[in-house]
């Protein structure tokens, strides 16, 4: 692929009835890279993540004005097949929260609302799928029992899981590690490190060493302003924002 | 003075204990009382034979059917034209003064006496849309008089749906009507059944608006068109009009056995739905 980003955001304005919750905020998502949005609650960084995907469409009194353009189209405008859009751009919620179904029926959710009957087809991509998300192994044996009995971290990769099935190009994830104890964590770390590879991933995440040990890019957000965008390593070892610094540094959120 | 909490504490204990007691009691007596009285008159011969002079002697097959057909009927019209509206309620529009209105207004519906349903049903279908007493008469009367059971319990479960299930239903590129059909109703279902019961509940016991609606014929019904007896209204002919108080309790047996089995089936039903489902 070519180094022109994937999804390209300028002069992305939100509000909230009459609350902005986002100024003028511009980012850039490089292919098969991880972006991180860091900084404090209430910033603005999970409401980006769902203008990526057009997540806010749900939510009334919601305006958005700028421009995201995914791969050189721009994703607000009218005639936008805004299905068509979020299975390019799929999302991993904050709390695991798969369908109170088997692990199998979950994983071809996607598939069979995408209207796929073939069984055999189905049977392939939830095997591939389950298997990019590294838990083939472990639940293949039990693909028919609940997927609300797995363990969290289990849970929060078969979710991965179900949204690999339908095979998007950009992974947003929105706090994905917020509900699960820390060797979970690090589980789905090294997920995100596997899915790298053939995704492009947008993070939004409280824990900064977590954005510093996954992702190539961070953005740091504050009051819906993006204060600096920039290379992982530049941003964390030397911010040219004072308040990026004060906030990489603990001082401050 | 305070009286000391352990008093009080066995004074509740006593009280509620007691309120517990006396529903149980008058519940199992009412059975007990008329399935005693009732029982020894119900035969096979009762139930698979026809009424003969007014039903003083004979069974009570007609009015079987009558029981079995009416409800049906109400819930096939009633079940889609409430879902639908409950869905449309929900996950279709957002709360504004309309639905607020909307809903206080099935909220009054639900509150209304029966026999003013069967009243209106009498002057519009049956003299109005010049239909008569009729099977399709007391149907659509009893889907009127049911529909707001039906709306608010299927609002209730489908409000109980998690929305993160909804979103992430979205999430994967489902419209909202791919969302209503696999995500919602599928995890509303148990509620949706039990607003059908309560419906088929109420209609099988029905009775004013019945007798208004589809009449009070004996004959077996042949066609929607045709007059049909309730189990219910036949109770209460054979009673009010002193006909023959011991057939009146054999139907009155059978009708409260019928309620029993229509509940023991749903539940069954629903569990099986829910154990398939969470398994």
């Amino acid at each position: 692929m070519s180094a022109d980003p994937v999804i390209s955001v300028r002069n992305l304005d939100l509000f909230y009835g009459e609350f902005q919750a986002l100024k003028q905020v511009p980012m850039d998502v490089k292919d098969r890279h991880i972006t991180a949005l860091i900084g404090p609650s209430g910033c603005g960084k999970s409401t980006l993540l769902r203008t990526l995907n057009r997540m806010n469409d749900l939510i009334p009194s919601v305006r958005v004005s700028g421009t995201i353009l995914l791969e050189g189209k721009d994703i607000y405008l009218p005639d936008t097949d805004v299905c068509l859009l979020r299975k390019r751009v799929g999302m991993v919620f904050q709390r695991p929260n798969p369908f109170p179904l088997s692990i199998y029926d979950n994983v071809a959710f996607g598939l069979r609302v995408a209207g796929m009957r073939d069984r055999s087809r189905i049977a392939e991509v939830v095997q591939r799928s389950l298997t990019s998300a590294a838990l083939w192994d472990a639940l293949k044996d039990k693909l028919h029992h609940s997927a609300v009995e797995l363990p969290l971290d289990q849970q929060q990769r078969l979710c991965v899981a179900r949204l690999l099935a339908v095979e998007p190009e950009v992974i947003l994830m929105d706090e994905p590690c917020s509900a699960l104890d820390p060797i979970a964590t690090s589980r789905i770390e090294e997920l995100m490190l596997d899915l790298k590879a053939k995704y492009t991933i947008v993070i939004v995440t409280h824990n900064m060493q977590q954005a510093a040990r996954i992702s190539d890019y961070s953005g740091y957000m504050l009051l819906g302003e993006m204060i600096e965008f920039g290379k992982t390593s530049g941003l964390f070892i030397s911010p040219k924002d004072k308040r990026t610094q004060d906030y990489v540094s603990g001082r401050y959120g | 003075m305070r009286i000391s909490p352990k008093i009080t504490q066995a004074l509740a204990v006593l009280l509620l204990g007691s309120a517990t007691f006396f529903t149980v009691m008058v519940l199992v007596f009412v059975i007990v009382f008329v399935l005693g009285k009732g029982l020894p008159g119900v035969t096979w011969e009762f139930l698979s034979t026809n009424p003969r002079d007014m039903g003083r002697a004979g069974g009570i097959l007609p009015t079987l059917v009558g029981t079995i057909l009416l409800p049906l009927l109400a819930i096939a019209i009633a079940l889609p034209l409430g879902v639908g509206t409950s869905v449309y309620l929900t996950e279709y529009t957002r709360e504004t003064r309309m639905t607020r209105a909307l809903r206080f207004g099935t909220d009054c519906l639900a509150g209304i006496p029966s026999i003013i349903f069967g009243l209106f049903g009498f002057i519009f279908f049956v003299v109005g849309l010049n239909m008569g007493w009729c099977l399709l008469s007391g149907g659509l009367t009893l889907a009127i008089m049911i529909l707001p059971t039906i709306i608010r319990t299927s609002e209730e479960a489908i409000r109980a749906v998690p929305n993160s299930w909804r979103e992430v239903s979205f999430s994967l590129g489902a419209t909202r009507w791919e969302t209503v059909l696999k995500v919602v109703l599928p995890n509303a279902l148990p509620g949706i059944v039990t607003g059908v019961m309560l419906g088929i509940g109420r209609s099988i016991g029905e009775t004013a608006a019945v007798i208004f609606t589809a009449g009070s014929a004996l004959r077996m019904p042949i066609s929607a068109f045709d007059s049909v007896r309730t189990m219910s209204v036949h109770f209460y002919i054979l009673a009010r009009e002193g006909i023959s108080t011991e057939k009146a309790y054999a139907t009155a047996a059978v009708l409260i056995i019928s309620v029993l089995m229509v509940n023991l089936i749903a539940y069954g039903m629903m569990h099986r739905f829910i154990a398939r489902r969470a398994r």
